[in-house]
């Protein structure tokens, strides 16, 4: 056990399960880098963010395979591998590029078993960038989890801290559906207790990350760390939170969601993703139908507004949720006073 | 009724406050206080300051002593109304104490010299939590199935008051690495003799607890010289019986809302059983191996559904001072094998505890094994 | 080259087997049994059949939206095709993917495909997994002169060379994509695309049976040597609409007729083999009567079998969830 960066526990996570399962294999442009450059030179990159940093040297280019700036051809391919034999894990490099691939995701890995009578496992799993914050703008930027959550066949995981992501990743690895992991651009550097064994979390369970009496919020991602910190300032005002990670979008872990608002009565949901059938209002739905009665204070969505990711700091900085706006959100749904209809 | 219960926790004085200590307590314990009495003089490494009362109750428990250093948000006392019977106060404290060991890591988690490390004892790497010096014998923890140096947190710091006392992570749980070999109780008594020989102890107390107590039997049998004296508490070998729900159980959980359920075997008051601390054992438990571990120990120590290992032989035979401590409501080992023990062996069965003493009634089993091994020879005799 | 007497009995049974299968969809479409639509191979029979004798049970092959020729001569059972597109419980697929999801990986058919282009990249897969697994397969993409046109076609030509993958590329050009004829909607020829990404590049004339093999021989054999991939492309007809009711009113009247004809595919190959006295004509026609047999026998039962529950709405949309 030591202190981890978000990259350090993807990376030792995709290392790991590399030495363990020979059939793993890893694609995506410039996951290595460097090939056929002047200089010389292998590894050059190791993914545009020097996630995957080193593991060429250990596996050779046979299973760190650098591919042409073509995703159409190489995250189908990765599904058509998956179903012949091997476990790759492609690197999406910005999930904003999906654009370029989403056929092969949505309509072959995703619907493979189905199709097939259940006669296909396809155990494929996706990495790629998400999230604001660090000024990429309107194509960079997104937060597309719930488009894929949308799609029967896909799983989802958006991990919110290093030890999660290292073991959510192992555990999506070894999973035989197709995975679409989702790492928060922002969070690369942010440091957690991660042990140095694999370990796997299962996928659909979520995780309270704090118990409270009043209010439970949800949130993803990056979102979750955000929403700690608006509990911990409302905790010095007398207002105690639950926080669900739920960890991934598809499995959702409905109980636990349908639990803790039981418990509380109150419901906030942050979601960094445009606001349209987002995860938020899928779980307010969730809840609405569900759990209706439980409820002491309509259900709260901190999102985005509907708009493309703005570039300039000040337009992004507004244009995400942020623990003052999550303090705000929970304020309002604590104050809220049921008025008897006459 | 419990909302009746209220904490009195160390206060953080300005931004930069991480623990204080117990300059000295200003109301006597039971006595009724109102909001803004001053309490309890805390001093920090800056300044000492009078902690006024934030609320008014009768102060049942100071539950810091004098001269304690405790981390900001420990507990330190306890208010309630004079007709909140002791038990619950009891529980409340224990209930708190526990939540507040898994999410601050403990009281001393900041002190880096009082952190568990990682020790290499022939193939085995384990997780050693060396604390506490003194003349005294030392003392060594053995903890049973499933379980980590977190079986400890409430007895640890205080068994090592003037006493050197070492816990470990058994191979295959916790933080150790994940080999168990055939996975019987000579080959964890094994590793630990090599422990003992690899930290320089010729001679310690042991205490073991369930499968532990196995163990520690085991080593007194293999290795006499190094065994001072025994404390078993809820050990196996006495018996056939094992409670294979909980043991199955315990192996399959792979998530929160399970493995809570499974835990709830191992104590009486099933309210102590929150989602964190089933989260903190999964932690564990998710290690690539651990599984493994289990289903092998199991498979070794509980064949067929039932204990292989039948250690009272070992217990009629010994020449060392020996106390049992059993909740009486122990679901996984029954305490009725605390019956017909061999003259000399001071029993003590807790009622309303169940597999955990040292979890669920934590101050007095502290105060047990304090007490027996301070003098075990006289207690022998006694 | 030399075919082997066994072959090209196997040849001849798919290809007969082919196309009673597609003429007998086209009578039992019409009577509007059949659910959903289907895309029939007749007239290209030769195509697959010649490109698959040249392959094993090891090997993998991609089809497209008219997979149903692909899928028998890559070795799909007769009777769980007819099941499935019938929509019954005991299709190949269950009665959940239908004539366009046809696929059976245990004889490596990774499926026919509802997207045009969708084959060619996955295929990539396939080739990489023999590759990475070195189990001397070769991994073969059939696609049409329409799918030629998908960036996913081009960019998969680009990294099996890149890659260096055992991938067969098959264009089966039958003229047509969908209503739009190839001349009008394929720039360039196939031969320069294929120099493009500089791969070799074979042709033949798809109803011939011999030319076929004799071409996806060399093209196979070369992907499976470890040299890289190969463009086959085949000359084809459709003798058929692109889906069934399509009234083709873009072709010229006489354009179907004189393929069948002049360019059938069993005609040929019966003329051939009983000229050079390879096999006896009353083998063939033993064939022929044996697959009437099957091909009645799969409608029939393909028409009684059960149709799916609805527990089957739910299963198997994950392996575990």
């Amino acid at each position: 056990m030591s202190r981890k960066s978000f990259r350090q526990a993807i990376n030792e996570a995709l290392r790991q399960e590399m030495r363990r399962d020979p059939t793993v294999v890893l694609m995506g442009e410039d996951v290595a880098g460097g090939r056929g450059g002047s200089a010389g030179v292998t590894d050059a990159w190791g993914g545009v963010l020097g996630v995957t940093k080193g593991l060429l040297e250990e596996f050779g280019d046979t299973r760190v395979l650098d591919t042409p700036i073509t995703e159409a051809s190489y995250i189908g391919a990765a599904a058509g591998a998956a179903v012949t034999g091997l476990r790759p894990v492609a690197e999406l490099m910005f999930v904003d590029f999906v654009g370029s691939c989403l056929d092969q995701i949505m309509n072959q890995a995703a619907k493979f078993r189905y199709m097939f009578g259940g006669k296909a496992r396809t155990p494929l799993v996706i990495r790629a960038m998400y999230g604001a914050g660090f000024n990429a703008a309107a194509q960079h930027s997104q937060a597309l989890y719930p488009l894929f959550t949308h799609i029967p066949g896909l799983k989802v995981v958006v991990p919110s801290s290093a030890y999660e992501a290292k073991g959510l990743l192992i555990s999506a690895i070894r999973d035989d559906d197709p995975v679409i992991f989702l790492e928060n651009k922002v969070m690369y550097d942010d440091e957690d207790e991660v042990p140095d064994e694999a370990y796997t979390i299962p996928l659909g369970e979520a995780n309270l990350t704090r118990e409270g009496d009043d209010v439970t919020i949800v949130a993803f991602g990056r979102m979750v760390g955000l929403a700690n910190q608006a509990a911990d300032r409302l905790e010095k005002k007398g207002i105690s939170c639950t926080v669900i990670d739920p960890r991934t979008t598809s499995p959702l872990d409905r109980e636990t969601i349908l639990e803790c608002v039981a418990d509380t009565g109150r419901l906030v949901i942050v979601d960094e993703s445009s606001p349209r059938c987002n995860m938020a209002t899928d779980i307010a739905a969730l809840v609405a139908e569900e759990a209706f009665d439980t409820l002491r204070a309509p259900i709260r969505r901190v999102v985005p507004p509907h708009t493309p990711v703005p570039f300039a700091t000040v337009l992004e900085t507004l244009y995400l949720p942020s623990v003052e706006k999550i303090e705000a959100a929970v304020t309002a749904t604590m104050n809220h006073r049921v008025v008897e209809k006459v | 009724m419990a909302q009746d219960i209220i904490p009195i926790t160390m206060p953080k004085f300005g931004l930069a406050m991480t623990e204080g200590k117990i300059a000295g307590w200003m109301a006597p314990a039971d006595t009724d206080i109102k909001t803004g009495d001053e309490l309890v003089d805390i001093e920090t490494s800056k300044i000492t300051n009078t902690f006024e009362s934030p609320v008014t109750g009768r102060l049942r428990r100071q539950v810091a002593a004098n001269g304690e250093m405790l981390p900001v948000g420990a507990l330190i006392g306890v208010v309630a109304d004079a007709a909140v019977p002791d038990a619950d106060i009891d529980a409340f404290i224990t209930r708190f104490q526990a939540d507040f060991a898994a999410t601050s890591g403990g009281a001393d988690a900041d002190a880096p010299a009082d952190e568990p490390v990682m020790v290499t004892v022939g193939n085995h790497t384990l997780r050693v939590h060396d604390r506490g010096e003194g003349e005294e014998t030392p003392l060594v923890l053995i903890h049973g199935f499933g379980g980590d140096l977190k079986n400890w947190m409430l007895n640890h710091a205080a068994l090592a008051q003037g006493r050197r006392v070492i816990a470990f992570d058994l191979p295959g749980h916790g933080g150790s690495s994940k080999d168990v070999g055939p996975g019987t109780l000579a080959f964890f008594a094994e590793v630990t003799a090599q422990l003992l020989a690899h930290l320089g102890l010729e001679r310690v107390h042991v205490l073991g607890h369930s499968l532990g107590g196995g163990i520690a039997l085991t080593l007194a049998h293999t290795a006499p010289k190094s065994v001072a004296s025994l404390t078993l508490v809820a050990p196996a070998g006495l018996g056939q019986q094992i409670n294979m729900e909980f043991i199955n159980g315990f192996i399959e959980a792979d998530r929160v809302r399970t493995l809570q359920d499974v835990l709830k075997y191992l104590v009486h008051d099933k309210s102590l059983i929150g989602r964190r601390m089933a989260d903190d054992v999964l932690r564990y438990k998710r290690l690539d191996g651990a599984e493994a571990a289990l289903r092998t120990i199991s498979a070794a120590c509980f064949p067929n559904g039932r204990q292989g290992d039948d250690l009272r032989p070992v217990l009629e035979s010994a020449s060392l001072p020996i106390t049992v401590i059993w909740g009486r409501e122990d679901e996984i080992l029954p305490a009725a094998e605390a019956e017909n023990l061999p003259a000399g062996i001071v029993r003590h069965i807790l009622p309303d505890i169940g597999h955990m003493p040292q979890l669920e009634a934590a101050s007095t089993f502290n105060t047990l094994v304090t007490d027996f091994i301070k003098s075990p020879d006289l207690v022998k005799t006694a | 080259m030399q075919i082997a007497r066994e072959t090209l009995l196997r040849s001849y049974r798919a290809m007969r087997t082919i196309r009673m299968f597609e003429e007998r969809l086209h009578v039992e479409f019409a009577t509007g049994e059949i659910p959903g639509f289907v895309h029939l191979y007749c007239g290209e029979e030769a195509s697959a059949v010649g490109v698959c004798a040249n392959l094993t049970d090891n090997d993998t092959i991609a089809s497209t939206h008219r997979g149903h020729g692909h899928c028998i001569a890559k070795g799909v059972e007769v009777g769980g095709m007819m099941a499935e597109i019938y929509g019954r419980s005991t299709g190949v697929c269950r009665g959940k993917g239908g004539s366009m999801h046809i696929a059976d990986l245990t004889c490596g058919m990774l499926g026919a495909n509802g997207i045009v282009g969708g084959g060619p990249p996955l295929i990539c897969g396939a080739a990489l997994s023999h590759k990475t697994l070195g189990d001397g397969g070769v991994a073969v993409a059939f696609y049409g002169d329409g799918a030629s046109n998908e960036g996913t076609t081009l960019e998969s030509l680009n990294l099996a060379m890149v890659w260096q993958l055992p991938a067969v590329f098959v264009v089966e050009d039958n003229g047509y994509g969908e209503a739009t004829s190839s001349s009008y909607a394929c720039a360039g020829t196939q031969q320069a695309r294929a120099a493009g990404f500089g791969m070799p590049y074979l042709e033949c004339d798809g109803s011939d049976y011999f030319a076929v093999h004799q071409a996806a021989g060399e093209a196979i054999a070369h992907a499976r040597a470890g040299k890289g991939p190969v463009m086959l492309h085949v000359h084809l007809t459709r003798w058929y609409g692109h889906f069934e009711g399509d009234a083709m009113t873009y072709r010229a009247p006489d354009e179907v007729p004189k393929a069948r004809s002049e360019h059938d595919c069993l005609k040929m190959f019966r003329e051939r083999v009983t000229q050079a006295a390879l096999l006896d004509a009353s083998v063939l026609d033993e064939i022929d009567a044996a697959v009437a047999d099957e091909i009645e026998a799969a409608v029939m039962k393909a028409k009684d079998d059960p149709l799916p529950q609805a527990p089957d709405l739910l299963a198997d949309v994950y392996v575990r969830y």
